[in-house]
């Protein structure tokens, strides 16, 4: 039994003292969910407070937020866009920091995966005439291939030579951004622009738009199929957790890696393969978005969702089924997010979210017990 | 591309990293991690500026940055010492908040005229030692002079001082220093708010004087990342820690000097011929950042030194020690 050691045990001053007990049962199934709920409403409080005190009118704000990205089917559809790649990368940080490996490197991923699936349409591997589903495979395959590459260095540096994976991920963030960033201005670039050509539509992920004529109400509607595809790597991660062999590795080395150790299990090589699917996945989400939303190769094509992902992962509580409502909800605040003043509202609340997440992982920790101070 | 210029340059810029390595080794020394470096370095610069441009003293821009980013490191405090979470998570939350809170207050801030920054001086005599003197002792903001003072003043303290002793036994066996009366908890809570106002220095420095300004998330561009690779790097030692900083800020001028140049080692230069080969160049810091840690990492398993004990380790008092 542990006393918080911030209040004055020795003097009665208070007449009541708070006293903290480790959970010892198995928590019920609904107050990690509950405590989520209410760390959100918290920092969004918090939010609120700081948006008043710089002179803004906060509900105004959140009214906003509200309207601009569930209001009607449009905007909504709008939502579901920017939750596709939220999604893939939710799910890379759920699945590597399952195992506690602190992949932070998704949002370089993203670009690699984007990278990779951008060079099948413009090195050309494939003709622009070719249909459309050698095309998708193509792309698809390329861009998990690349985020794979991206997400197995610092898995290899950190097997091989133990070197820090935090740091070593965001390095290579950077270090992904200026290598496309060479291909945008420079071998790819249209023109002079800072991007590349239109993709041909063979290339495209199918929209809902584009089956207006058969179903008049898909009209202008920009989900793309990438977010059924985000849909299934939900369930396939969770079934690669949670029913495989390699999934339980994966979270006995997370829970404890000396007994993983001493069951036989080869940490190292599941550093590198975890880094690599979860590379993958963040690829994946780069070439979602390329195919599905930009139609071609070009920079800033990432609000920072490598980021964001991190606390969809962390607020989902890395259960990939979770992973997708909170997507959409992330989804939302980075649609509003876009027309807000100051630009840096929505990342501050993100933080704010994600330091209310983690303080209120204590209470699923400890039981907050208080007891009326006895005379000693 | 004066190699004279880089290296002087290289200092000057170096010792924004000094002041964050710092900082971010005194809070590892007591056992917290804390990421959020990048993030109290942008709220540092921006307040720091920010106080600049409004009250015209750039001292007090200073001072209000180091109390800023203090505070906010607070944040990681409680999060981690009280609430025993996850240092890791923790410090990346810190990051989110402090770039978002910089990025807010800082609305605008780019477009303000001109500030009164930090003084230029020369060291008398010193500066007439050639090379030496014209590397580190000309022409140079007073924060680097102040940044050399740093360097032994935080070895001295850490190796020779009693407190210096208490920090270290705090983060290498928490449950010791705790039986013999040692305030773990408030020592922790101590290291972290001075490893954040270390971070706010390293912030108010390159907005008022290194490379003065608010340019949002660019203004760090990933040197507070870069200040913890560095830590690993330094092995936890001040000295080792200056070392990088300098080499680190020199790569980052020669980076961007040798994209000058028409001539290279003799060959036409490709970076002056295609500017966009530069994008390799800027990966350069980056990647040596990598390698440093490798280094840095393959050296401390050698020769068994390495993190503080208890380094992102919580310390539940009345739990079994480790």
């Amino acid at each position: 039994m542990t006393e918080l050691s911030v209040k004055p045990g020795k003097k009665s001053f208070f007449p009541y003292r708070i006293g903290l007990e480790p959970r010892m049962a198995q928590v019920s199934s609904w107050l990690p969910a509950s405590l989520s709920l209410g760390a959100v409403v918290v920092a969004l409080m918090i939010g609120a407070l700081i948006l008043a005190l710089g002179g803004g009118n906060p509900w105004a704000t959140y009214a906003h937020i509200a309207r601009a990205s569930f209001g009607s089917l449009g905007v909504l559809s709008d939502t579901l866009v920017k939750a596709t790649p939220l999604i893939f990368i939710g799910l890379a940080c759920s699945l590597a920091f399952r195992m506690r490996m602190w992949n932070i490197g998704a949002e370089g991923q993203f670009y690699m995966g984007a990278f990779g699936a951008s060079a099948i349409v413009l090195l050309p591997v494939l003709p622009a005439e070719a249909p459309r589903w050698q095309f998708l495979i193509l792309m698809a395959i390329s861009g998990m291939f690349f985020g794979a590459i991206w997400g197995s260095l610092p898995g290899l540096l950190k097997a091989k030579f133990n070197v820090n994976e935090v740091i070593s991920t965001l390095m290579l963030n950077y270090i992904a951004i200026a290598f496309c960033n060479f291909f945008i201005f420079n071998v790819w670039s249209e023109g002079g622009f800072q991007m590349s050509p239109k993709f041909p539509k063979n290339s495209w992920l199918p929209r809902l738009t584009d089956y207006a004529s058969t179903v008049p109400e898909f009209a202008g509607l920009t989900t793309h199929a990438g977010f059924i595809l985000a849909v299934l790597a939900a369930v396939v991660v969770w079934f690669i957790l949670h029913r495989s062999k390699w999934g339980y590795e994966i979270r006995l080395v997370g829970d404890n890696k000396r007994a993983a150790e001493y069951a036989g299990i080869r940490i190292s090589r599941n550093i590198v393969f975890v880094m690599m699917l979860s590379g993958a996945l963040a690829g994946l989400a780069g070439m979602s978005e390329i195919s599905g939303v930009v139609h071609r190769f070009q920079g800033a094509i990432s609000p920072g969702y490598g980021f964001t992902g991190i606390i969809v992962a962390w607020l989902a509580k890395l259960n990939p089924y979770a992973v997708i409502p909170v997507s959409i909800l992330f989804g939302a605040l980075i649609l509003a997010g876009r027309e807000i003043q100051p630009s840096g509202i929505p990342k501050m609340i993100q933080g704010i979210i994600l330091v209310c997440l983690i303080a209120s992982d204590f209470f699923l920790r400890y039981r907050v017990r208080i007891r009326k101070q006895v005379e000693a | 591309m004066d190699i004279l210029v880089i290296l002087q340059a290289g200092v000057a810029s170096g010792t924004v990293l000094l002041f964050a390595t710092l900082g971010e080794i005194l809070s590892e020394r007591s056992g917290v991690m804390n990421l959020g470096v990048e993030g109290m370095m942008l709220v540092g610069a921006m307040s720091a500026y920010s106080i600049a441009v409004h009250l015209g003293n750039p001292w007090l821009g200073l001072v209000v940055a180091m109390l800023f980013a203090g505070i906010i490191s607070q944040i990681h405090a409680f999060i981690t010492i009280t609430l025993h979470a996850d240092q890791v998570v923790s410090g990346l939350a810190l990051t989110f908040v402090g770039t978002g809170l910089s990025l807010v207050l800082g609305e605008g801030l780019n477009k303000a005229g001109t500030v009164a920054l930090l003084p230029t001086l020369s060291i008398p005599l010193l500066e007439h030692i050639p090379v030496i003197g014209d590397i580190f002792f000309k022409n140079h903001s007073i924060m680097v002079y102040i940044g050399y003072l740093f360097i032994p003043l935080t070895w001295y303290f850490i190796n020779k001082t009693r407190p210096g002793m208490h920090l270290k036994a705090v983060g290498e066996f928490p449950a010791a220093a705790d039986s013999q009366g040692i305030k773990v908890y408030r020592l922790r809570y101590l290291y972290v708010f001075i490893g954040g106002m270390l971070a706010g220095l390293a912030g108010g420095t390159i907005s008022l004087a290194i490379s003065p300004g608010w340019f949002s998330e660019l203004t760090t561009g990933g040197q507070g990342w870069i200040a913890v690779g560095l830590v690993i790097f330094a092995q936890w030692n001040p000295i080792r820690a200056a070392a990088g900083s300098y080499i680190f800020g020199a790569l980052r001028r020669l980076v961007l000097d040798i994209q000058g140049p028409t001539m290279l080692l003799g060959f036409a230069n490709p970076f002056f011929y295609n500017p966009y080969l530069g994008f390799f160049l800027q990966m350069i810091p980056y990647a040596f950042t990598i390698v440093v840690l490798v280094i840095g990492s393959q050296e401390a398993m050698r020769k068994r030194i390495g993190a503080p004990a208890a380094l992102g380790e919580p310390y539940v008092r009345g739990e079994r020690g480790k």
